[in-house]
């Protein structure tokens, strides 16, 4: 059987520059690690990592603009690498933050501009386009120049510029980066009900924002430094943690040897993020179970520091991200 | 095949649409396109008449001084359109789409063609009925001819150079920056080519404008074929042989570069 997509050991790598040792050979950055992933047509994939998880590199792969190292990625079963042509005309791509089109033109004037990229007939495109711009709430700005435009009703026509010529694959790189909450609704609204009314419709979505892959995807993969590191629907990912304890934990201050949590006993796994605004520091623990909460409380205790609030919680995407990494990837990407 | 005949054909029109409207939304492009670049041409006139120069070298300043829109078009708002085109995100977007890199080039050398058509329509008539040029059209036929073969030529050279642009961005842009003034120069845009001595001159004739502006000067004045650098039919041919060697070398090096720059991880690096 054929996948909407697979990639089979798919590796990128990236030259970083010489090596300071004066060797003639270039540092190599690993931005992709043999990644192994299938995706069924109709389904809405998530891959959910930090800033340079190789979430973007994966995309470009797939989107024929970047050749992989090695491996092999496979479009609709064919090879991005050897017939880029022909996996062109399955696909389009939308990045978050994106920046494209002609500020001379207007709003529907670049859609159709777009449309016309893949041979779509006039008249049906900007029927198409009128249709999309009305989900989006965009009518409005149909007839208005881009260079004048907001950040988010730009990437507004950018999501639509994506759907338009209704590819069999669509990629979307972060495509609610940097949106307010309403638009990011109204936008994660618009490719829910895209691929649900067209079953044999795929989405292959990128995104840091957990609550997005967790709301969308029908299956996830977690991949952090080019690695898959877990890879299936988000309930069961969560599941996965159902027997450990979560807890998170504020307290008034930046702890110090914070690093020394890990090794208290129990403590499967251990993340932070301090918040210089409020001095405080959120702290989430993943426990092997409820008892060894109070050597926890102990430890604060004994740091000099005080619990200001203390919950134990259902499991999230981010604490599945923790107990794989043993880090916050909100804390990453802020950082 | 078909179908891709008609994809490639709406992405040129389409990109074409971009520059065709915004001549017409944004016209004050029209006085630093059009009306100044009729003073640069109109000094050359002056020099050659304070100098006493024979008459026909009127007519060769404008012809040429018209023909610099086309290569001003090609080498910047074609060649190095894909830097810009990298620049503002769309070039990914065009590489994404199921199309060929050479209709997206194509589409902006119509836009193009349209613009740098006005400039050179105005530097053209509005220079001839100022200096009253004198015209001596020996054949219109060759004369479109070589017109024609030349942009085709042209437009292939700006093809083949924008595959520079498309891996190496900036670096690129100044490569191109040299080449602006050198083949004003060797061009013989506001002189016969010929002056600069029959060896330089051949070897100029590798720049299709150099061949393009030699053949219709030899066709449009009287005197022209005496200091014209080859045999018009020639020219023709050589012309002929250029625009299918740029037109080919063009594919291929887009192709080569498109490549390469996604072994790279180039192709859509920002900022470089």
């Amino acid at each position: 059987m054929s996948y909407a997509i697979e990639t089979l050991d798919l590796t990128r790598t990236f030259k970083k520059g010489k090596k300071k040792n004066n060797s003639k050979q270039p540092e190599l950055i690993m931005a992709l690690d043999k990644v192994n992933l299938t995706i069924n047509s109709g389904e809405l994939f998530g891959v959910l990592g930090p800033n340079g998880a190789g979430k973007t590199t994966l995309i470009k792969i797939l989107s024929t603009l970047l050749l992989p190292t090695s491996g092999i990625g496979l479009v609709d079963g064919i090879d991005v690498a050897k017939y880029p042509e022909k996996v062109r005309k399955k696909i389009n791509m939308v990045s978050g933050g994106e920046h494209s089109g002609y500020g001379i033109l207007t709003v529907r004037e670049n859609l159709w501009m777009f449309s016309q990229l893949y041979g779509m007939q006039t008249k049906v495109a900007l029927q198409r386009i009128d249709e999309l711009m009305k989900l989006l709430g965009m009518q409005e700005y149909a007839r208005l120049k881009i260079s004048k435009l907001s950040t988010g009703m730009r990437q507004k026509m950018n999501i639509i510029r994506g759907f338009v010529c209704d590819p069999q694959i669509l990629f979307l790189d972060e495509p609610t980066l940097g949106l307010d909450v309403q638009i990011s609704r109204e936008v994660r609204k618009l490719i829910k009900s895209w691929v649900k009314e067209n079953q044999e419709k795929t989405v292959l979505l990128t995104t840091h924002y957990m609550a997005e892959a967790d709301e969308l995807c029908d299956r996830v993969a977690i991949i952090d430094n080019g690695k898959v590191l877990a890879c299936d629907s988000p309930s069961n990912l969560k599941t996965s943690l159902k027997q450990d304890a979560v807890f998170h934990i504020e307290v008034n201050l930046m702890l110090e040897n914070i690093d020394r949590f890990n090794q208290i006993p129990g403590v499967r796994k251990f993340a932070y993020e301090h918040k210089p605004n409020t001095g405080r520091t959120d702290l989430k623990f993943i426990l092997e179970s409820d008892s060894y909460i109070a050597a926890v409380t102990e430890a604060i205790d004994n740091n000099g520091s005080k619990i200001l609030s203390l919950s134990k919680t259902e499991p999230t995407l981010e604490d599945v991200f923790v107990s794989l990494c043993g880090r916050g990837l909100e804390d990453e990407n802020r950082a | 095949m078909k179908t891709e005949l008609k994809t490639n054909l709406k992405a040129i029109f389409g990109r074409a649409y971009v520059r065709l409207v915004g001549a017409h939304r944004e016209p004050s492009w029209l006085i630093s396109e059009a009306l100044l670049p009729l003073l640069s041409t109109a000094a050359f006139v002056y020099v050659y008449k304070a100098l006493k120069a024979p008459e026909e070298y009127t007519g060769f300043v404008i012809l040429g001084g018209a023909m610099t829109a086309y290569w001003i078009n090609v080498l910047w708002s074609m060649a190095a359109q894909f830097y810009w085109e990298k620049e503002m995100g769309n070039l990914q977007l065009y590489l994404v789409a199921p199309i060929s890199r050479m209709a997206i080039l194509l589409g902006m050398a119509t836009g193009g063609f349209y613009l740098a058509s006005t400039r050179a329509v105005f530097v053209f008539i509005v220079g001839s009925l100022i200096f009253k040029v004198n015209f001596v059209v020996i054949s219109l036929g060759k004369l479109a001819l070589i017109f024609f073969l030349t942009q085709v030529a042209l437009y292939g050279l700006g093809m083949m150079f924008s595959s520079l642009f498309m891996l190496f961005g900036r670096e690129a842009w100044h490569t191109t920056n040299l080449f602006q003034e050198p083949i004003y120069l060797l061009s013989g845009f506001f002189f016969p080519v010929k002056s600069l001595g029959f060896t330089i001159g051949l070897l100029a004739s590798f720049i299709p404008l150099t061949l393009g502006l030699d053949g219709m000067r030899q066709l449009a004045f009287k005197g022209g074929k005496e200091s014209g650098l080859l045999n018009v039919n020639l020219e023709i041919i050589a012309l002929v042989i250029l625009s299918i060697f740029f037109l080919i070398a063009a594919h291929y090096a887009l192709k080569y570069m498109e490549n390469m720059g996604k072994k790279e991880g180039r192709l859509t690096l920002r900022w470089q």
